[in-house]
């Protein structure tokens, strides 16, 4: 393992430390790792928290700011942050409209956030309203699984209800455009690639040189398929034609995130973002907007992810309101 | 029958000897979780317990539900994943329904678990069958309950024993949540980690009660 880090074990500690000293117009509480705007919410605004595992930079300290996150929890690497974390940060960004939570899809997630909003309503009566992403279209929705993983329409979420937020709407609306994106975004990645978690010292799983793992999780959950390395322009389309097959994209606008998933450079991103949007106009799928870059990540992992929104105008004009975060910066 | 009767001391040997367990098996807990998990079950239930027999060793609750708030918050607080706020959930209701008091009854003890089921249920949306903890405690509980008649300790060894024997029936199941439900059909054969450490958590409350 080749990594920039002291040791293992203050991996986390590090990286905070080094956000905050990056980042002056951040407050970084250390103890309870979790990234706050500098400013406190304003009277009267909702709030928005969301958290999760570390390793996914800059989801999700890097979009606290302006225009999108009031604060965010920083987890161990792939691991959820724990409720009291939660709990603090709820009450620090409540100004009196309440809290929305932004949640992934996964087991631990879900269930840590769920004991926060508990504990910040039995407590302080602070009104919480919860949103959890599942919008990876590797996993198959069923009973029999715990639902399809939160992945790239979280980016897009956060900023879209961090702009209605900024805008004034009230909590159930802020929950509601929110819950409008994630039920219209769909995605899926693939990996060229292992991501190596620090504690471990070793990949998360073995791919050969001449496969890859189509159907990715961002922690390295096993995918769809393994199948041999193909040139971009395939790839590209198995990710396009699962996502297309899951929801008709057709007859309105988008918005197209290709991500990288950490080890892949921004010239091949842009390539395969290339590829992706061929494919879209030959379905006659229009893309309104695009963000190219790495946003949701895992780690060190080479590879991508491709993440579309049926996008209402409603959608597009809160997609290009102002934000002000470290990850995402435009309009100020 | 007031000598069946189990006081602080013996629900706080409970924890130690739960803690003793997750601690002495910390690799097979990890081993089991790397085949259909995350790899950190055995870690993260061995810092927890840790954690919970630390704090108590700092000065012991004089009431069960302050015992089990303190144990459950700790829990939920330490562990992270899926394990911490499933077992701190179980603690917490386990506390709230046995109250402040500074003894449990069989019956009342018995109580106190199925609560805790209860919660975890709730907590984890798991039925019988998904191939989780729900598959080791649903039998123990049912066979406390089965056995109050007997008294805590005989009751206890009985939920054991169902513990044990639910726990091994996983490995057969295709599990339906966390994270090894990603793998579908892959995660038959293997038995879950969640069901070995509760099987544990019951075989150290057996020990517990003379």
């Amino acid at each position: 393992m080749k990594k920039l880090i002291n040791s293992p074990d203050t991996v986390l500690a590090d990286t905070l430390a080094g956000i905050a000293a990056a980042h002056p117009e951040l407050r970084v509480d250390l103890e309870n790792r979790v990234i706050y705007r500098g400013e406190p919410t304003r009277p009267g605004k909702v709030a928005i928290l969301s958290g999760g595992g570390s390793g996914h930079e800059p989801l999700h300290g890097g979009f606290v700011g302006l225009g999108m996150l009031d604060a965010a929890c920083a987890g161990e690497m792939f691991t959820s942050p724990t409720p009291d974390q939660m709990q603090a940060a709820t009450l620090a960004v409540d100004a009196g409209a309440g809290v929305l939570h932004v949640v992934k899809n996964y087991t631990g997630d879900v269930m840590n956030f769920e004991m926060a909003a508990e504990l910040a309503g039995l407590e302080s009566g602070v009104e919480v309203a919860t949103v959890v992403t599942d919008d990876d279209v590797a996993v198959q929705d069923s009973l029999y699984t715990a639902g399809r993983r939160g992945v790239g329409i979280t980016v897009l979420l956060e900023k879209i209800a961090g702009a209605a937020a900024e805008e004034g709407a009230p909590l159930a609306e802020v929950a509601r455009i929110a819950e409008e994106v994630n039920a219209n975004g769909r995605s899926m990645g693939m990996a060229l690639t292992s991501c190596t978690v620090p504690a471990a010292g070793k990949p998360t799983f073995e791919l050969p040189d001449d496969q890859m793992e189509i159907g990715i999780g961002i922690h390295g959950e096993p995918g769809r398929e393994r199948v041999p390395l193909a040139p971009a322009a395939d790839i590209a389309a198995l990710l396009v034609e699962p996502v297309l097959a899951d929801l008709d994209f057709t007859g309105g606008p988008t918005i197209v995130m290709l991500n990288g998933m950490g080890g892949s450079p921004l010239h091949e991103l842009y390539l395969m973002f290339g590829e992706v949007k061929k494919l879209l106009d030959a379905h006659g799928v229009s893309v309104a907007r695009s963000l190219v870059g790495n946003y949701i990540t895992s780690l060190d992992m080479a590879g991508c992810s491709l993440t579309v929104l049926r996008a209402s105008d409603e959608m597009l004009r809160l997609w290009d309101a102002p934000v002000n975060t470290a990850g995402l910066r435009w309009g100020v | 029958m007031a000598d069946d009767t189990v006081a602080i001391d013996g629900l706080v040997a409970w924890l130690a000897g739960f803690r003793d367990r997750v601690t002495e098996n910390r690799a097979y807990l990890t081993e089991l979780d790397s085949a259909i998990g995350d790899a950190d079950h055995g870690a993260n239930m061995a810092r927890g317990m840790a954690a919970v027999m630390d704090k108590l060793d700092g000065g012991t609750p004089a009431t069960v539900d302050e015992l089990f708030t303190s144990v459950g918050m700790t829990l939920v607080t330490t562990v992270g994943g899926a394990s911490g706020p499933l077992y701190g959930t179980f603690f917490l209701r386990f506390g709230r329904a046995a109250g402040a008091v500074d003894e449990l009854d069989a019956a009342a003890l018995g109580g106190a678990l199925r609560a805790g089921f209860e919660g975890v249920l709730a907590r984890g949306k798991a039925e019988p069958g998904d191939k989780t903890m729900v598959d080791a405690m649903g039998p123990a509980i049912d066979a406390f309950d089965q056995g109050v008649g007997a008294g805590a300790a005989a009751a206890a060894r009985a939920a054991a024993t169902a513990a044990a024997e639910g726990r091994d029936a996983t490995t057969a199941l295709v599990a339906r949540k966390g994270r090894a439900s990603y793998l579908g059909e892959r995660s038959a054969g293997h038995l879950d980690p969640g069901a070995m450490s509760t099987a544990y958590l019951f075989e150290a409350l057996a020990d517990a009660l003379p």
